[in-house]
Protein backbone atom coordinates (compact mmCIF):
# COMPACT_ATOMS: atom_id res chain seq x y z
CA UNK A 1 0.00 0.00 0.00
CA UNK A 2 1.19 3.42 -0.36
CA UNK A 3 2.22 5.59 2.06
CA UNK A 4 3.11 8.47 -0.07
CA UNK A 5 0.74 11.15 1.73
CA UNK A 6 0.21 12.95 -1.56
CA UNK A 7 -2.20 10.31 -1.92
CA UNK A 8 -4.74 12.07 -0.02
CA UNK A 9 -4.80 15.50 -1.70
CA UNK A 10 -7.87 15.81 -4.27
CA UNK A 11 -6.75 15.66 -7.88
CA UNK A 12 -8.52 18.59 -9.14
CA UNK A 13 -6.47 20.28 -6.31
CA UNK A 14 -3.10 18.37 -6.66
CA UNK A 15 -3.15 19.43 -9.88
CA UNK A 16 -3.88 23.07 -9.64
CA UNK A 17 -0.84 25.35 -10.50
CA UNK A 18 0.78 27.02 -7.59
CA UNK A 19 0.23 31.04 -7.95
CA UNK A 20 3.46 32.46 -10.49
CA UNK A 21 3.57 35.02 -7.61
CA UNK A 22 4.44 32.73 -4.80
CA UNK A 23 7.89 31.50 -7.10
CA UNK A 24 8.59 35.38 -7.13
CA UNK A 25 7.42 35.89 -3.57
CA UNK A 26 10.11 33.39 -2.50
CA UNK A 27 13.21 34.82 -4.90
CA UNK A 28 12.35 38.36 -3.23
CA UNK A 29 12.33 36.89 0.29
CA UNK A 30 15.96 35.74 -0.22
CA UNK A 31 16.98 38.95 -0.81
CA UNK A 32 15.70 40.43 2.61
CA UNK A 33 18.44 42.65 4.61
CA UNK A 34 18.90 44.24 0.82
CA UNK A 35 17.95 47.30 0.06
CA UNK A 36 15.02 46.05 -2.47
CA UNK A 37 12.25 48.54 -3.87
CA UNK A 38 9.40 46.60 -4.05
CA UNK A 39 6.81 47.43 -6.40
CA UNK A 40 5.32 43.70 -6.46
CA UNK A 41 2.28 44.64 -3.86
CA UNK A 42 -1.27 44.30 -4.44
CA UNK A 43 -1.64 46.55 -1.78
CA UNK A 44 -1.76 50.68 -0.85
CA UNK A 45 1.48 51.93 0.81
CA UNK A 46 -0.69 53.61 3.21
CA UNK A 47 -1.65 52.35 6.59
CA UNK A 48 -5.30 52.27 7.50
CA UNK A 49 -6.74 55.81 8.27
CA UNK A 50 -6.67 56.51 12.17
CA UNK A 51 -10.23 57.31 12.31
CA UNK A 52 -10.80 53.74 11.13
CA UNK A 53 -8.73 51.91 13.22
CA UNK A 54 -9.58 53.57 16.53
CA UNK A 55 -13.10 52.70 15.83
CA UNK A 56 -11.90 49.08 15.74
CA UNK A 57 -10.22 49.37 18.98
CA UNK A 58 -13.49 50.65 20.43
CA UNK A 59 -15.62 47.86 19.40
CA UNK A 60 -13.02 45.81 20.96
CA UNK A 61 -13.15 48.22 24.54
CA UNK A 62 -17.03 47.66 24.67
CA UNK A 63 -17.22 44.12 23.94
CA UNK A 64 -17.98 43.32 20.33
CA UNK A 65 -16.53 39.87 20.20
CA UNK A 66 -19.69 38.47 19.43
CA UNK A 67 -20.89 36.75 16.02
CA UNK A 68 -22.95 38.67 13.68
CA UNK A 69 -25.76 37.92 11.48
CA UNK A 70 -24.29 35.48 8.58
CA UNK A 71 -25.22 38.53 6.15
CA UNK A 72 -23.64 40.71 8.40
CA UNK A 73 -23.79 43.52 10.90
CA UNK A 74 -27.53 45.37 9.59
CA UNK A 75 -25.72 48.56 10.36
CA UNK A 76 -23.07 47.85 7.49
CA UNK A 77 -24.92 46.54 4.90
CA UNK A 78 -27.47 49.61 5.38
CA UNK A 79 -24.02 52.01 4.74
CA UNK A 80 -23.50 49.29 2.16
CA UNK A 81 -26.45 49.78 0.35
CA UNK A 82 -26.10 53.53 0.92
CA UNK A 83 -22.84 54.26 -0.56
CA UNK A 84 -23.27 51.88 -3.61
CA UNK A 85 -26.42 53.54 -4.34
CA UNK A 86 -24.73 57.24 -3.81
CA UNK A 87 -21.64 55.84 -6.14
CA UNK A 88 -22.73 53.26 -8.71
CA UNK A 89 -26.24 54.17 -9.23
CA UNK A 90 -27.45 50.84 -8.10
CA UNK A 91 -30.25 49.54 -5.12
CA UNK A 92 -29.96 46.85 -3.45
CA UNK A 93 -31.57 46.45 -0.15
CA UNK A 94 -29.69 45.94 3.14
CA UNK A 95 -31.88 43.04 4.32
CA UNK A 96 -31.52 40.50 1.91
CA UNK A 97 -29.67 41.99 -0.99
CA UNK A 98 -26.55 42.59 0.59
CA UNK A 99 -23.61 40.17 2.12
CA UNK A 100 -20.64 41.05 3.70
CA UNK A 101 -18.00 38.48 3.64
CA UNK A 102 -14.10 38.08 4.38
CA UNK A 103 -12.65 40.08 1.40
CA UNK A 104 -13.89 40.30 -2.04
CA UNK A 105 -11.67 36.95 -2.28
CA UNK A 106 -14.36 34.90 -0.62
CA UNK A 107 -17.89 36.55 -1.98
CA UNK A 108 -15.72 35.09 -5.29
CA UNK A 109 -15.49 31.88 -4.16
CA UNK A 110 -18.95 31.92 -2.81
CA UNK A 111 -20.71 32.55 -6.11
CA UNK A 112 -18.57 29.82 -7.96
CA UNK A 113 -19.19 27.51 -5.20
CA UNK A 114 -23.07 28.64 -5.22
CA UNK A 115 -23.79 29.26 -9.16
CA UNK A 116 -21.02 26.89 -10.90
CA UNK A 117 -21.66 23.42 -11.49
CA UNK A 118 -19.20 21.00 -12.55
CA UNK A 119 -18.10 21.81 -16.34
CA UNK A 120 -20.16 25.20 -16.34
CA UNK A 121 -18.18 27.28 -18.17
CA UNK A 122 -16.71 30.82 -17.19
CA UNK A 123 -15.52 33.49 -19.20
CA UNK A 124 -12.89 35.94 -17.61
CA UNK A 125 -10.67 38.08 -19.08
CA UNK A 126 -6.89 37.79 -18.81
CA UNK A 127 -4.40 38.69 -18.16
CA UNK A 128 -6.52 39.06 -14.91
CA UNK A 129 -6.27 38.68 -10.80
CA UNK A 130 -3.87 35.52 -10.01
CA UNK A 131 -7.31 33.70 -8.32
CA UNK A 132 -9.66 33.76 -11.17
CA UNK A 133 -8.65 30.55 -13.03
CA UNK A 134 -8.15 28.45 -9.75
CA UNK A 135 -11.33 29.59 -8.32
CA UNK A 136 -13.01 28.55 -11.48
CA UNK A 137 -11.30 25.52 -10.91
CA UNK A 138 -11.67 24.53 -7.78
CA UNK A 139 -15.50 24.37 -8.11
CA UNK A 140 -15.14 22.46 -11.28
CA UNK A 141 -16.16 24.80 -13.68
CA UNK A 142 -14.31 25.40 -16.83
CA UNK A 143 -12.62 28.45 -17.15
CA UNK A 144 -12.94 30.06 -20.79
CA UNK A 145 -10.22 33.01 -20.81
CA UNK A 146 -11.03 36.09 -23.30
CA UNK A 147 -7.80 38.05 -23.88
CA UNK A 148 -7.52 41.75 -23.74
CA UNK A 149 -5.13 43.58 -25.62
CA UNK A 150 -2.22 46.30 -24.88
CA UNK A 151 -3.61 47.82 -28.31
CA UNK A 152 -7.32 48.47 -26.27
CA UNK A 153 -5.89 49.66 -23.41
CA UNK A 154 -6.31 46.43 -21.77
CA UNK A 155 -10.37 46.72 -22.21
CA UNK A 156 -12.28 43.85 -22.60
CA UNK A 157 -14.45 44.25 -25.63
CA UNK A 158 -17.09 42.59 -26.98
CA UNK A 159 -15.50 41.37 -29.92
CA UNK A 160 -13.13 38.87 -27.82
CA UNK A 161 -16.18 37.97 -25.95
CA UNK A 162 -18.26 36.91 -29.04
CA UNK A 163 -14.86 35.41 -30.02
CA UNK A 164 -14.15 33.31 -27.07
CA UNK A 165 -17.97 31.94 -26.51
CA UNK A 166 -18.44 28.63 -26.43
CA UNK A 167 -21.97 26.77 -25.74
CA UNK A 168 -22.19 26.23 -22.07
CA UNK A 169 -20.80 29.25 -21.12
CA UNK A 170 -22.91 30.21 -17.92
CA UNK A 171 -20.85 33.02 -16.28
CA UNK A 172 -18.86 36.13 -17.11
CA UNK A 173 -16.16 37.11 -14.84
CA UNK A 174 -14.95 40.72 -14.78
CA UNK A 175 -12.62 43.25 -12.85
CA UNK A 176 -12.51 46.85 -14.07
CA UNK A 177 -10.12 48.72 -13.39
CA UNK A 178 -8.14 45.28 -13.76
CA UNK A 179 -5.81 44.11 -11.18
CA UNK A 180 -2.88 43.79 -13.14
CA UNK A 181 -3.27 45.81 -16.37
CA UNK A 182 -5.45 49.01 -14.97
CA UNK A 183 -7.68 48.22 -17.93
CA UNK A 184 -11.16 49.93 -17.85
CA UNK A 185 -14.07 49.63 -19.75
CA UNK A 186 -15.68 52.57 -21.43
CA UNK A 187 -19.56 53.07 -21.12
CA UNK A 188 -19.90 52.76 -24.51
CA UNK A 189 -17.66 49.16 -24.26
CA UNK A 190 -19.14 48.27 -21.43
CA UNK A 191 -22.58 48.53 -22.73
CA UNK A 192 -22.08 46.31 -25.66
CA UNK A 193 -20.95 43.80 -23.25
CA UNK A 194 -24.19 44.22 -21.29
CA UNK A 195 -25.56 43.68 -24.55
CA UNK A 196 -23.86 40.06 -24.95
CA UNK A 197 -24.65 39.14 -21.66
CA UNK A 198 -28.62 39.24 -21.87
CA UNK A 199 -28.26 37.84 -25.69
CA UNK A 200 -26.12 35.03 -24.46
CA UNK A 201 -28.04 34.65 -20.91
CA UNK A 202 -25.08 35.10 -18.61
CA UNK A 203 -24.31 35.74 -14.93
CA UNK A 204 -21.77 38.38 -14.03
CA UNK A 205 -19.90 38.19 -11.05
CA UNK A 206 -18.35 42.19 -11.47
CA UNK A 207 -15.57 42.60 -8.88
CA UNK A 208 -15.03 46.37 -8.81
CA UNK A 209 -12.82 46.68 -5.97
CA UNK A 210 -10.80 49.17 -7.52
CA UNK A 211 -13.23 51.59 -9.01
CA UNK A 212 -12.61 54.21 -6.59
CA UNK A 213 -9.13 54.55 -8.23
CA UNK A 214 -10.27 55.85 -11.52
CA UNK A 215 -8.25 58.78 -12.29
CA UNK A 216 -10.10 60.39 -15.67
CA UNK A 217 -14.18 60.19 -16.15
CA UNK A 218 -16.31 58.34 -13.78
CA UNK A 219 -16.80 54.57 -13.47
CA UNK A 220 -19.12 52.92 -14.83
CA UNK A 221 -20.25 49.40 -13.27
CA UNK A 222 -22.26 47.25 -15.41
CA UNK A 223 -25.04 46.50 -12.83
CA UNK A 224 -26.18 50.01 -13.90
CA UNK A 225 -27.25 48.72 -17.37
CA UNK A 226 -30.91 48.16 -18.14
CA UNK A 227 -31.81 44.35 -17.27
CA UNK A 228 -28.48 43.67 -15.31
CA UNK A 229 -28.89 43.97 -11.92
CA UNK A 230 -31.12 41.35 -11.66
CA UNK A 231 -28.27 39.08 -13.66
CA UNK A 232 -25.26 40.47 -11.94
CA UNK A 233 -23.48 39.96 -8.38
CA UNK A 234 -22.08 42.95 -7.80
CA UNK A 235 -18.31 42.39 -5.61
CA UNK A 236 -16.47 45.22 -3.63
CA UNK A 237 -14.94 45.51 -0.44
CA UNK A 238 -12.74 48.27 1.42
CA UNK A 239 -9.03 46.44 1.14
CA UNK A 240 -8.05 48.95 -1.99
CA UNK A 241 -9.82 52.43 -1.69
CA UNK A 242 -10.08 52.53 2.35
CA UNK A 243 -5.90 50.86 2.67
CA UNK A 244 -7.84 47.78 4.40
CA UNK A 245 -6.20 44.87 2.57
CA UNK A 246 -5.60 43.20 6.35
CA UNK A 247 -8.99 43.72 7.69
CA UNK A 248 -10.38 41.30 5.23
CA UNK A 249 -13.60 42.90 4.41
CA UNK A 250 -15.62 42.73 0.84
CA UNK A 251 -19.31 42.40 0.21
CA UNK A 252 -21.36 41.44 -2.78
CA UNK A 253 -24.93 42.69 -3.86
CA UNK A 254 -27.41 41.31 -6.05
CA UNK A 255 -30.72 39.82 -6.22
CA UNK A 256 -32.32 37.90 -2.89
CA UNK A 257 -32.36 34.80 -4.37
CA UNK A 258 -28.38 34.35 -5.73
CA UNK A 259 -27.32 36.55 -2.51
CA UNK A 260 -29.36 33.72 -0.30
CA UNK A 261 -27.51 30.98 -2.11
CA UNK A 262 -24.16 32.87 -1.32
CA UNK A 263 -25.36 32.78 2.17
CA UNK A 264 -25.79 29.40 2.45
CA UNK A 265 -22.54 28.41 1.34
CA UNK A 266 -20.86 31.01 3.54
CA UNK A 267 -22.89 30.41 7.05
CA UNK A 268 -21.41 27.17 6.48
CA UNK A 269 -18.01 27.80 6.06
CA UNK A 270 -17.49 30.99 7.40
CA UNK A 271 -20.73 31.86 9.53
CA UNK A 272 -19.72 35.61 9.15
CA UNK A 273 -16.85 38.13 8.99
CA UNK A 274 -14.90 39.84 12.01
CA UNK A 275 -17.43 41.72 14.04
CA UNK A 276 -14.14 44.10 14.72
CA UNK A 277 -13.46 44.33 11.12
CA UNK A 278 -16.95 45.11 10.00
CA UNK A 279 -17.37 47.93 12.69
CA UNK A 280 -14.16 49.30 11.35
CA UNK A 281 -15.78 49.21 7.84
CA UNK A 282 -18.58 50.77 9.35
CA UNK A 283 -16.36 53.71 10.41
CA UNK A 284 -14.86 53.47 7.13
CA UNK A 285 -18.26 54.16 4.90
CA UNK A 286 -19.71 56.89 7.42
CA UNK A 287 -16.50 58.78 7.50
CA UNK A 288 -13.38 57.87 5.54
CA UNK A 289 -14.37 59.29 1.76
CA UNK A 290 -12.21 62.45 2.49
CA UNK A 291 -9.22 60.35 2.86
CA UNK A 292 -9.91 57.98 0.01
CA UNK A 293 -10.64 61.31 -2.26
CA UNK A 294 -6.40 62.20 -0.93
CA UNK A 295 -5.28 59.03 -1.38
CA UNK A 296 -6.76 58.31 -4.96
CA UNK A 297 -5.06 62.01 -5.55
CA UNK A 298 -1.69 60.82 -4.66
CA UNK A 299 -1.79 57.97 -6.94
CA UNK A 300 -2.54 59.13 -9.64
CA UNK A 301 0.32 61.42 -9.71
CA UNK A 302 2.58 58.60 -8.98
CA UNK A 303 0.94 56.78 -11.82
CA UNK A 304 1.23 60.18 -14.33
CA UNK A 305 4.89 59.71 -12.82
CA UNK A 306 5.69 56.14 -13.59
CA UNK A 307 3.91 55.07 -16.89
CA UNK A 308 5.96 59.00 -18.67
CA UNK A 309 8.97 57.27 -16.78
CA UNK A 310 8.69 53.50 -18.32
CA UNK A 311 7.75 55.39 -22.00
CA UNK A 312 10.80 57.72 -21.49
CA UNK A 313 13.05 54.33 -20.78
CA UNK A 314 11.66 52.86 -23.75
CA UNK A 315 9.33 50.00 -22.00
CA UNK A 316 5.99 50.97 -23.94
CA UNK A 317 3.38 51.73 -21.41
CA UNK A 318 -0.49 52.48 -21.08
CA UNK A 319 -2.05 54.97 -18.74
CA UNK A 320 -4.37 52.82 -16.65
CA UNK A 321 -7.30 54.54 -15.94
CA UNK A 322 -7.48 53.08 -12.95
CA UNK A 323 -6.05 51.02 -10.21
CA UNK A 324 -3.01 51.43 -8.85
CA UNK A 325 -0.93 48.98 -11.68
CA UNK A 326 1.22 50.02 -14.47
CA UNK A 327 1.89 46.84 -16.92
CA UNK A 328 4.96 48.41 -19.10
CA UNK A 329 5.50 46.06 -21.98
CA UNK A 330 8.95 44.81 -21.72
CA UNK A 331 9.66 43.18 -25.19
CA UNK A 332 11.88 45.94 -26.36
CA UNK A 333 14.92 44.68 -24.19
CA UNK A 334 14.80 41.18 -26.14
CA UNK A 335 13.91 39.51 -22.44
CA UNK A 336 10.85 37.08 -21.23
CA UNK A 337 9.14 38.79 -18.39
CA UNK A 338 10.97 36.43 -16.29
CA UNK A 339 13.75 36.92 -17.30
CA UNK A 340 13.57 41.11 -16.86
CA UNK A 341 11.35 40.31 -13.35
CA UNK A 342 14.47 38.30 -12.22
CA UNK A 343 17.51 40.16 -13.52
CA UNK A 344 16.22 43.80 -12.14
CA UNK A 345 15.72 42.03 -9.26
CA UNK A 346 19.32 40.51 -8.80
CA UNK A 347 20.87 43.56 -10.64
CA UNK A 348 19.17 46.43 -9.69
CA UNK A 349 17.22 45.36 -6.47
CA UNK A 350 14.01 46.59 -8.29
CA UNK A 351 10.89 43.81 -7.72
CA UNK A 352 8.19 43.78 -10.34
CA UNK A 353 6.00 40.94 -11.10
CA UNK A 354 6.17 39.04 -14.30
CA UNK A 355 2.88 39.06 -16.64
CA UNK A 356 2.69 36.19 -17.19
CA UNK A 357 1.82 35.18 -13.58
CA UNK A 358 -1.42 36.52 -14.71
CA UNK A 359 -1.99 34.49 -17.19
CA UNK A 360 -0.64 33.45 -20.89
CA UNK A 361 -1.70 37.35 -21.91
CA UNK A 362 0.32 38.55 -19.63
CA UNK A 363 3.59 37.60 -21.97
CA UNK A 364 5.86 40.45 -22.97
CA UNK A 365 4.91 42.24 -19.66
CA UNK A 366 5.78 43.28 -15.94
CA UNK A 367 3.53 44.63 -13.80
CA UNK A 368 4.70 47.49 -11.39
CA UNK A 369 2.50 48.71 -8.70
CA UNK A 370 2.92 52.15 -8.11
CA UNK A 371 1.10 51.95 -4.35
CA UNK A 372 4.54 53.30 -3.29
CA UNK A 373 6.77 56.65 -2.05
CA UNK A 374 7.26 59.08 -4.48
CA UNK A 375 10.83 59.05 -3.51
CA UNK A 376 11.15 55.10 -3.98
CA UNK A 377 9.34 55.44 -6.71
CA UNK A 378 11.70 57.93 -8.53
CA UNK A 379 14.55 56.00 -7.31
CA UNK A 380 12.98 52.60 -8.56
CA UNK A 381 12.62 54.18 -12.01
CA UNK A 382 16.16 55.11 -12.13
CA UNK A 383 16.99 51.61 -11.34
CA UNK A 384 14.85 50.60 -13.96
CA UNK A 385 16.29 52.90 -16.97
CA UNK A 386 20.09 51.21 -15.54
CA UNK A 387 18.85 47.57 -16.30
CA UNK A 388 17.38 48.35 -19.61
CA UNK A 389 20.28 50.08 -20.54
CA UNK A 390 23.12 47.39 -19.34
CA UNK A 391 20.81 45.04 -21.28
CA UNK A 392 19.99 47.00 -24.45
CA UNK A 393 23.87 47.21 -24.93
CA UNK B 1 -3.84 74.27 -8.92
CA UNK B 2 0.40 74.90 -8.68
CA UNK B 3 1.74 71.54 -9.19
CA UNK B 4 4.78 72.90 -6.81
CA UNK B 5 2.32 74.31 -4.04
CA UNK B 6 0.51 70.97 -4.37
CA UNK B 7 3.55 69.00 -3.45
CA UNK B 8 4.90 71.26 -0.91
CA UNK B 9 0.78 71.02 0.53
CA UNK B 10 1.48 66.96 0.49
CA UNK B 11 4.05 67.72 2.91
CA UNK B 12 6.61 65.06 1.53
CA UNK B 13 10.33 65.44 1.99
CA UNK B 14 11.45 65.91 -1.64
CA UNK B 15 13.65 67.75 -3.62
CA UNK B 16 13.90 70.25 -6.28
CA UNK B 17 14.96 67.46 -8.73
CA UNK B 18 12.63 65.02 -7.43
CA UNK B 19 9.33 67.28 -7.50
CA UNK B 20 10.37 68.31 -10.92
CA UNK B 21 10.53 64.26 -11.69
CA UNK B 22 6.94 64.06 -10.08
CA UNK B 23 5.38 66.97 -11.79
CA UNK B 24 6.90 65.80 -14.87
CA UNK B 25 8.35 69.34 -15.32
CA UNK B 26 11.76 70.88 -15.58
CA UNK B 27 13.76 71.70 -12.09
CA UNK B 28 13.93 74.77 -13.30
CA UNK B 29 10.37 75.38 -13.65
CA UNK B 30 10.18 74.08 -10.03
CA UNK B 31 12.74 76.51 -8.71
CA UNK B 32 10.65 79.42 -11.03
CA UNK B 33 7.07 77.94 -9.45
CA UNK B 34 9.35 78.13 -5.58
CA UNK B 35 10.54 81.97 -6.60
CA UNK B 36 6.41 83.36 -7.64
CA UNK B 37 5.10 81.61 -4.48
CA UNK B 38 7.78 83.12 -2.45
CA UNK B 39 6.75 86.46 -3.99
CA UNK B 40 3.07 85.82 -3.54
CA UNK B 41 4.40 85.52 0.24
CA UNK B 42 2.68 81.33 0.10
CA UNK B 43 5.58 79.73 0.96
CA UNK B 44 7.66 81.40 3.48
CA UNK B 45 10.64 79.30 3.74
CA UNK B 46 11.51 75.79 4.70
CA UNK B 47 12.11 74.52 8.44
CA UNK B 48 13.16 71.11 9.93
CA UNK B 49 10.63 69.69 11.81
CA UNK B 50 12.64 68.45 15.46
CA UNK B 51 11.83 66.12 18.41
CA UNK B 52 13.40 68.58 20.52
CA UNK B 53 13.11 66.29 23.34
CA UNK B 54 15.97 64.77 22.50
CA UNK B 55 19.16 65.41 23.90
CA UNK B 56 20.85 66.07 20.77
CA UNK B 57 18.32 69.04 20.19
CA UNK B 58 17.86 69.98 23.56
CA UNK B 59 18.73 73.91 23.18
CA UNK B 60 15.91 75.57 22.79
CA UNK B 61 14.00 73.15 23.70
CA UNK B 62 11.55 74.37 25.99
CA UNK B 63 8.57 75.85 24.57
CA UNK B 64 5.14 77.01 26.16
CA UNK B 65 1.90 78.43 24.89
CA UNK B 66 1.17 81.66 26.02
CA UNK B 67 -2.97 82.55 26.19
CA UNK B 68 -2.97 86.61 25.84
CA UNK B 69 -5.71 88.98 26.67
CA UNK B 70 -5.12 92.53 24.22
CA UNK B 71 -7.50 95.43 23.84
CA UNK B 72 -8.98 96.13 20.16
CA UNK B 73 -8.78 99.15 19.06
CA UNK B 74 -11.27 101.23 16.88
CA UNK B 75 -11.08 100.88 13.31
CA UNK B 76 -8.06 98.27 13.18
CA UNK B 77 -9.40 95.65 15.87
CA UNK B 78 -6.02 93.69 17.18
CA UNK B 79 -3.86 93.80 14.40
CA UNK B 80 -1.27 96.39 15.50
CA UNK B 81 -0.97 95.14 19.33
CA UNK B 82 -0.43 91.74 17.67
CA UNK B 83 1.43 92.52 14.97
CA UNK B 84 3.97 93.95 17.02
CA UNK B 85 3.79 91.34 19.45
CA UNK B 86 4.31 88.98 16.98
CA UNK B 87 7.84 90.27 16.15
CA UNK B 88 9.41 89.34 19.20
CA UNK B 89 12.25 86.66 18.33
CA UNK B 90 11.04 84.39 20.93
CA UNK B 91 8.08 83.92 19.77
CA UNK B 92 7.56 81.03 17.20
CA UNK B 93 4.01 81.41 16.19
CA UNK B 94 1.26 84.02 17.08
CA UNK B 95 -2.35 83.58 16.37
CA UNK B 96 -5.39 85.30 16.51
CA UNK B 97 -7.86 82.84 18.14
CA UNK B 98 -11.87 83.11 19.09
CA UNK B 99 -12.75 82.05 22.60
CA UNK B 100 -11.78 83.04 25.95
CA UNK B 101 -8.54 85.32 25.05
CA UNK B 102 -7.81 87.12 21.81
CA UNK B 103 -3.71 85.68 21.27
CA UNK B 104 -2.42 82.14 21.02
CA UNK B 105 1.23 82.44 20.99
CA UNK B 106 4.38 80.06 21.02
CA UNK B 107 7.25 80.96 22.99
CA UNK B 108 10.41 79.24 22.62
CA UNK B 109 13.71 79.18 24.73
CA UNK B 110 16.86 77.66 26.01
CA UNK B 111 15.56 77.51 29.65
CA UNK B 112 12.23 77.77 31.48
CA UNK B 113 13.99 81.06 33.07
CA UNK B 114 14.27 82.84 29.48
CA UNK B 115 10.75 82.17 28.45
CA UNK B 116 9.40 83.20 31.90
CA UNK B 117 11.25 85.85 31.84
CA UNK B 118 10.40 87.07 27.92
CA UNK B 119 6.21 86.33 29.16
CA UNK B 120 6.79 88.34 32.26
CA UNK B 121 9.07 91.19 31.32
CA UNK B 122 8.20 91.40 27.47
CA UNK B 123 5.28 90.06 26.54
CA UNK B 124 3.20 91.07 29.61
CA UNK B 125 4.28 94.68 29.87
CA UNK B 126 3.57 95.62 25.87
CA UNK B 127 0.88 97.85 25.59
CA UNK B 128 -2.63 96.53 25.28
CA UNK B 129 -2.09 93.46 26.68
CA UNK B 130 -4.29 92.50 29.67
CA UNK B 131 -3.56 89.23 30.96
CA UNK B 132 -1.34 86.40 30.08
CA UNK B 133 -1.72 82.57 31.12
CA UNK B 134 1.51 80.28 30.34
CA UNK B 135 1.31 76.75 29.65
CA UNK B 136 4.40 75.45 30.00
CA UNK B 137 4.53 72.09 27.07
CA UNK B 138 5.72 68.78 29.00
CA UNK B 139 5.89 66.51 25.96
CA UNK B 140 5.27 66.17 22.71
CA UNK B 141 3.12 63.65 20.79
CA UNK B 142 3.01 64.53 17.43
CA UNK B 143 4.64 67.22 15.77
CA UNK B 144 3.42 68.82 12.73
CA UNK B 145 2.09 65.32 11.36
CA UNK B 146 4.98 62.98 12.78
CA UNK B 147 4.26 60.98 15.67
CA UNK B 148 6.72 61.19 17.84
CA UNK B 149 6.72 58.00 20.42
CA UNK B 150 4.80 55.27 18.75
CA UNK B 151 4.70 56.08 15.36
CA UNK B 152 3.90 53.66 13.14
CA UNK B 153 6.31 51.12 13.61
CA UNK B 154 8.32 49.55 11.06
CA UNK B 155 6.01 48.33 7.66
CA UNK B 156 5.74 44.55 7.67
CA UNK B 157 4.04 44.42 4.02
CA UNK B 158 4.74 41.87 2.40
CA UNK B 159 7.50 42.70 -0.88
CA UNK B 160 5.48 40.53 -3.35
CA UNK B 161 1.36 40.16 -3.20
CA UNK B 162 -1.25 39.12 -6.32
Amino acid sequence: MSTDPRRWVAGHVATLPKSGIRDFFELVAKMKGQDVISLGVGEPDFVTPWHVREAAIYALEHGKTYYTSNLGLIELRQAISRYVTEHFGVDYRPEDQVIVTVGVSEALDLAFRAFCEPGDKVMFHQPCYVSYHPSITLARGEAVAVPTFARDNFALTAESLEAAWTPGCKMLMLNLPCNPTGGTCTREQLEKIADFCRRKDLLVLSDEIYSELTFEGEHVSIASFPGMVERTIFLHGFSKAFAMTGWRIGYACGPAVLIDAMMKVHQYAMMCASIIAQEGALEALNHGWDQVLAMREQYHRRRDLVVRRFNEIGLTCHSPRGSFYAFPNISATGLTEKEFAVGLLEKEKVAVVPGIAFGENGRGHVRACFATGYEQLIEACDRIERFVASVRR
Amino acid sequence: MNPVLKLLLEGERLTTAQMATVAGIAEAEVEQHLEQLKKDKIFLGWRPVLDLSREAAAAAAVRAVVEVRITPERGRGFNRFAERIARFDEIESCYLVSGGYDLLIVVRGATLQKVASFVSEKLSTVDGVLSTATHFMLRSYKEQGFLLEVGEGESTRLNVTP
